[in-house]
């Protein structure tokens, strides 16, 4: 109860001094000081507590199951384990942007006290607009979705946490995902005030890619946990669905690495400066339409926010404002630079990180397309189409070939101007690839040239990026490690998905099932009880045609609260696949519907996306970029 | 010049992705249930018709081994010619029969039950529809039973006649 109140009020208190902040921060703008006033970091650190507090305040309610506070009624219960309750405070839409407003109120802090040597009308904008998406997130919490919302009488029990999200990887990934969107919102803030200032230089490229790669790693990683919570926990057997919430995370990432790739130019020469800051305005945009897309209901998908058309209609005005805040601001204060150093040589450095930028730029419009195309189909000609899979996969697989060739390619090159001699190695390391991948694929006849094609696409920047990884030492290895990662992502897909085996079948218990490659037989049945769900394990063997024998037991679980059934698939991981099977009951029957997969090379997707996240880990913490 | 152009078209775009999602998330409230028999009854909370205190479906569907709803309405006319099928069904002790007020004015309500006899041991006011709308319903009137699992096993769309009857009388024994 009490931590309900010190919650609510210190929220309150967290959007006075927004304006406080803003008061101070205009009056330290126009003074003739040479740094920032001392209040504007005390205040904005304030800021960050009391909404640290307000946090605390409901996590707290949440251990102790305060059931009079109505988030922790909806979304917890006596019997959850600790870990859960924990995790249920960003489980739900209230405490997810609770924790929306703690990384933003966190982030402008630490950038406050990280920008010593930035000029002081720039540090102080940046807040300020920093500030403008703060105080949207605290009238968005407290007008429509206040965490700290009454309930009397107060009820004896909660509702539960929905059962598909009590799993760890669930649990860790809200924040380390709103780490990366939150970033994208310093970048955007940055990237304004850095147009009105004048100062798209060379310092402030050095500066802001820190930024930039935070938000990176985080987004990178926020996905791959999603991801993998996608593929344990709701056992359809897949690690990416081209789900809308899948998407809009993918949408900023699309865009962040364009603008990672980018800065690197402007690093070295004035280049590409106003489509750095219109980057940077999309990226934070991205982010923003992901929040509104998932959050108002207007689209279905797996995360099961309450829909609320007045929270969709605050994020949509919130949105268009920022839109048109950033596209006046742009509009009103870019310059044209000067035309000698926009000019690129066709044939460097600076010209394949712009090749990168349309790639990405069309990645985009595909999935940005994909996901929002049904809501204007739906609204216009009130015709309902879903956009599925394949939709994805045929405008995307396609435009991997060139993309990954110049991925090869492309860091080989100078910057400004190079040669073409000296580039042998290139071709002949092409044609290992091309033959490698044409004997890999000579068994796997379907769709052969192009997969062929692509796969020897693939190759091509996995070797060369393993050759840089040995002979070139540490030179540049942050870049290459992270296209290695990038390689073994592409490769680890594309085998994923042509190397898999799905059967599909209902079998009684005692019963066997003989398919091409071996034999299920279904032991017997078992029965369980945990403290918040009753389950029924099948036993399962599984003899594969070369003698070797797996026990799988797939789990039906029965959550008390709320009551729900959920089929927990069981999955046997080794290095080179991965066996997967999953049972759901037969309404009705004393059948059960299984489904047995292998996966060849699961585990390298996930290995692959932390090798990515690596590359840019170490990249954040090299002193200066060689080249 | 030129710029100023550029500018005017971007800004045309967004207002009208503003229109686009404006009206979409307007769009999205229309429920759209799937209508698929055997489906676990939507938990819900009502005002009682009497008594107009809210109660939680979770006590309504209790201590019997079927359970009728019937969705009606005072301005229905069809409802009119399917209460006394309905006051027959009551007689049977096994069903708890469960009357749905679908958007309709108390008084009138209330008169109309004086008038023709309440078949129903309870009935809920749906004063928005969104109920009827839970239950996946086209319309007034409209019949569903319910085992005592809580699950759908058969729903009548339009009035319950003679014929209807026998099937449902079959359907309980």
């Amino acid at each position: 109860m009490l931590a309900n109140q010190i919650g609510y009020f210190s929220l309150i208190f967290g959007l006075i001094f927004s304006f406080l902040l803003i008061i101070v921060s205009v009056k330290n703008f126009n003074d003739d000081n040479k740094g920032i006033d001392h209040k504007v970091l005390s205040l904005s650190f304030l800021q960050f507590f009391f909404v640290l507090i307000s946090f605390l305040g409901l996590i707290f309610s949440f251990i102790n199951s305060d059931f009079g506070n109505e988030t922790v009624f909806n979304n917890s219960h006596t019997t959850k384990p600790l870990f859960y309750k924990i995790s249920g405070t960003w489980g739900n839409h209230e405490g997810s942007l609770l924790l929306w407003l703690l990384v933003l109120t966190l982030f402008i802090f630490l950038f406050l006290i990280k920008s010593n040597e930035q000029p002081k009308k720039y540090r102080i904008l940046t807040l300020l607009f920093q500030q403008i998406i703060i105080i949207g997130f605290f009238l968005f919490l407290l007008k429509t979705s206040n965490p700290f919302s009454y309930l009397f009488p107060i009820p004896k029990e909660g509702l539960g946490l929905n059962p598909i999200l009590q799993d760890p990887a669930l649990a860790i990934h809200p924040p380390i995902l709103y780490l990366g969107y939150v970033g994208s919102s310093i970048i955007f803030s940055s990237s304004l005030s850095a147009v009105t200032q004048n100062y798209i230089s060379k310092k402030w490229a050095l500066h802001i890619k820190k930024w930039i790669l935070i938000s990176w790693i985080f987004l990178t990683l926020g996905i791959m946990l999603g991801s993998i919570w996608a593929y344990y926990e709701l056992g359809w057997g897949g690690f990416w669905f081209w789900d809308p919430v899948e998407n809009v995370s993918l949408m900023p990432w699309l865009t962040l690495t364009a603008l990672l790739h980018c800065v690197l130019v402007l690093e070295r020469r004035l280049a590409l400066s106003n489509w750095i800051v219109i980057l940077s305005i999309t990226t934070f945009t991205m982010s923003m339409c992901g929040t509104f897309l998932v959050r108002s209901g207007i689209l279905n998908s797996v995360h099961t926010f309450a829909n609320d058309p007045e929270r969709g209609i605050f994020i949509l005005v919130f949105l268009f404002v920022l839109i048109f805040l950033s596209l006046g601001i742009f509009f009103l204060f870019h310059k044209e630079k000067n035309q000698i150093s926009n000019k690129i040589f066709w044939l460097s450095k600076e010209s394949s990180i712009l090749i990168n930028n349309w790639f990405m730029m069309y990645f985009l419009s595909v999935v940005l397309i994909g996901t929002t195309y049904p809501i204007f189909l739906d609204v216009i000609s009130s015709q309902k189409i879903s956009v599925g899979p394949p939709f994805y996969q045929k405008l995307i697989a396609p435009f991997l070939i060139p993309f990954l060739i110049f991925m090869t390619i492309g860091p080989k090159l100078n910057w400004i101007k190079s040669k073409i001699e000296k580039k042998f190695s290139l071709i002949i390391f092409f044609i290992i690839s091309t033959f490698l991948s044409f004997l890999i694929l000579r068994k796997l006849s379907s769709e052969m040239l192009f997969n062929t094609v692509l796969i020897s696409s693939a190759f091509y920047l996995f070797f060369i990026t393993i050759k840089d990884l040995f002979i070139k030492k540490f030179n540049n290895f942050a870049q290459s490690i992270a296209h290695f990662g990038f390689s073994m992502l592409i490769l680890s897909i594309l085998f994923n998905s042509m190397l898999s085996l799905e059967i599909i079948t209902n079998i009684k218990v005692g019963e066997k099932f003989n398919f091409k490659k071996g034999q299920i037989f279904f032991e017997r049945l078992e029965k369980d009880e945990s403290s918040n769900y009753s389950s029924v394990i099948g036993h399962f063997k599984i003899n594969n045609n070369k003698g070797k024998i797996i026990y799988l037991k797939p789990e039906l679980r029965i959550y008390n609260q709320p009551t729900t059934i959920t089929s927990e698939a069981d999955i046997k991981t080794t290095l080179l696949a991965d066996t997967f099977l999953v049972m759901n009951l037969v309404k009705g029957k004393e059948y059960f519907n299984i489904r047995y997969q292998v996966k060849p090379f699961m585990i390298w997707i996930w290995i692959s996306v932390i090798l990515l996240s690596l590359g840019g880990l170490m990249s954040l913490f090299k002193k200066k970029y060689e080249n | 010049m030129k710029i100023k152009i550029f500018l005017f078209i971007i800004i045309l775009f967004f207002i009208f992705c503003f229109f686009i999602f404006y009206k979409g998330l307007n769009n999205s409230n229309i429920y759209k249930p799937n209508v698929e028999i055997k489906k676990d009854i939507p938990i819900f909370i009502a005002k009682d018709f009497y008594l107009e205190n809210e109660v939680n479906s979770e006590k309504i569907f209790v201590d019997s081994n079927f359970y009728i709803l019937n969705i009606w309405a005072s301005w229905c006319v069809p409802c009119r010619k399917e209460h006394s099928i309905l006051m027959e069904l009551n007689r049977n002790q096994s069903i708890k029969l469960i009357g749905l007020n679908y958007r309709d004015n108390l008084n009138n309500a209330k008169n109309f039950i004086s008038e023709l006899g309440n078949p129903y041991s309870q009935i809920l006011i749906d004063d928005d529809g969104t109920i009827a709308i839970e239950f996946g319903a086209y319309g007034v009137p409209e019949t569903f039973i319910i085992d005592k699992d809580k699950k759908i096993i058969k729903k009548f769309v339009g009035p319950l006649n003679n014929k209807l009857l026998q099937e449902i009388k079959s359907f309980l024994k």
